[in-house]
């Protein structure tokens, strides 16, 4: 393994290492955005109408037993014939990659939204905010938490998926473990795990990172130490952010 | 739907239906057994609980594929061992059920561990007797998305080519050919579904003092 990755041979050209990382981030990325764009508004709309909550518990559970291999070959099979090109496989991954992208991003939007203290929305209003700028200003910015954990989630997600999807020819990181094993070559298989376990802890540290930036701290408590008139300190908690989902 | 071909294939259907039944109710259990004393000691200790909670997340960061393949060289097993399958599911299952047992037991309320002690239980009959069997609602909601999850990520081991459902999902790829999948499919919800309903009415049976609702 430690000799595949510093042969200088695997790190160059069109299946060289440098290419698959970036096969592997580009489809993450675009499934994530497609995912987001989806998700999002749709939890905010849930959220505070309180209109079609019974999809989301439902979703949830359902799309966590559907097997992400059945349905990439399903639908790799339904798809590729109608695409005679690349797109046979890209098209199909990437509509696998956002059907479980877009269940932890649209319940934690939703339970965000949800979440948010309602005096906080009371006050907001009480001091002559309209709907839409309690909406941005106070209900989005209390429920970001929950929200970037959910994106969390679903970036995890998307990474290990997009690994199997090698499987069906898609390019990335996976087709060292999937070629690695039509070879019989194991050591290839285990530089390409090793590097798609650091690709995606690299990712959960980037967006805990994000997370802890981008948050304000009087939601998180991080930085707030409360002192009595005492003069005693009172510790501040740690939130608990949910991270396995 | 090819029914004739399914008739014909129905014994080995069986065969990898119960490997896949196998694969995912073992990591289940011993990820339980393994949870409980590390979920406790969370609980026990505002020092370990960031700990094993950061370790637990990090655990599940690693993608199935990957961890099927850095198993062997960890555990000196062959590939092809389904003891590697049977290890990286426990691990997953480990991580996302420390949290939970450490959370069940922080929301016991106080008043309840109180009595129990004013009533003259020992710490450990009062774990035991009080503490789990209240807690046990919230571990169950956490068991039934393990055991979900567990039933979907052992399908990815057909990939390495280790028999269970999933072989069905890359025979149907070889061939071109949909019955095996929407079967492996179809079987894989089933199979996820019963789970889950038995874990539920586990949690019914082991907590007779809760109300009678349904949960949505």
């Amino acid at each position: 393994m430690i000799n595949y990755l510093f042969d200088p041979a695997h790190w160059s050209g069109a299946d060289g290492i440098p290419t698959l990382i970036g096969e592997h981030l580009i489809y993450s990325l675009i499934a994530l955005a497609i995912a987001a764009v989806i998700a999002v508004p749709l939890g905010i709309y849930i959220g505070v109408t309180g209109k079609g909550v019974f999809m989301i518990a439902g979703l949830a559970n359902a799309l966590r037993a559907l097997p992400s291999v059945g349905l990439l070959i399903l639908l790799v099979l339904l798809i590729s014939p109608a695409f005679p090109s690349k797109m046979g496989y890209i098209l199909p991954s990437l509509i696998v990659l956002v059907l479980l992208a877009v269940p932890p991003i649209l319940t934690n939007t939703y339970a965000g939204v949800r979440a948010v203290d309602a005096a906080a929305v009371d006050a907001a209003r009480g001091m002559g905010f309209r709907t839409m700028k309690i909406l941005t200003d106070v209900q989005l910015p209390c429920s970001l938490p929950l929200m970037l954990s959910g994106v969390r989630s679903a970036l995890l997600q998307i990474i290990s998926t997009a690994t199997i999807a090698a499987y069906i020819s898609l390019g990335g990181l996976g087709r060292l473990l999937i070629d690695g094993k039509a070879q019989n070559d194991y050591s290839q298989m285990v530089a390409g795990a090793v590097l798609v376990a650091l690709l995606a802890l690299f990712f959960d540290q980037l967006l805990a990172f994000i997370t802890r930036r981008v948050v304000s701290p009087g939601l998180t408590r991080r930085t707030v130490k409360a002192t009595l008139p005492s003069g005693e300190v009172i510790p501040s908690e740690t939130a608990k952010t949910p991270t396995a989902v | 739907m090819n029914f004739e071909w399914l008739g014909r294939q129905f014994d080995n259907i069986v065969f990898l239906l119960g490997w896949h039944v196998l694969l995912a109710v073992t990591p289940l259990i011993l990820g339980l057994l393994i949870a409980l004393p590390l979920g406790w000691w969370a609980h026990r200790s505002r020092r370990i609980y960031p700990f094993l909670v950061g370790v637990a997340g990090l655990l599940y960061t690693v993608p199935s594929l990957a961890l099927f393949v850095l198993l062997p060289v960890i555990l000196g097993t062959k590939i092809l061992d389904p003891l590697n399958i049977v290890a990286a599911l426990t691990i997953y299952t480990v991580a996302l059920l420390v949290r939970v047992v450490a959370d069940a037991l922080d929301s016991v309320p106080q008043d309840t561990v109180q009595a129990a002690k004013a009533m003259g239980y020992r710490a450990y009959q009062s774990l035991l007797k009080v503490e789990l069997p209240v807690g046990v609602p919230v571990i169950s909601a956490g068991l039934r998305v393990a055991a979900v999850s567990n039933v979907s990520l052992v399908s990815v081991a057909a990939l390495l080519g280790i028999p269970q459902l999933g072989s069905l999902f890359t025979q149907g790829f070889q061939l071109r050919f949909f019955t095996p999948i929407i079967a492996g499919i179809v079987l894989c919800v089933v199979l996820a579904m019963i789970l889950d309903g038995l874990i539920i009415l586990l949690n019914r049976w082991l907590t007779p003092w809760t109300p009678k609702v349904v949960a949505s």
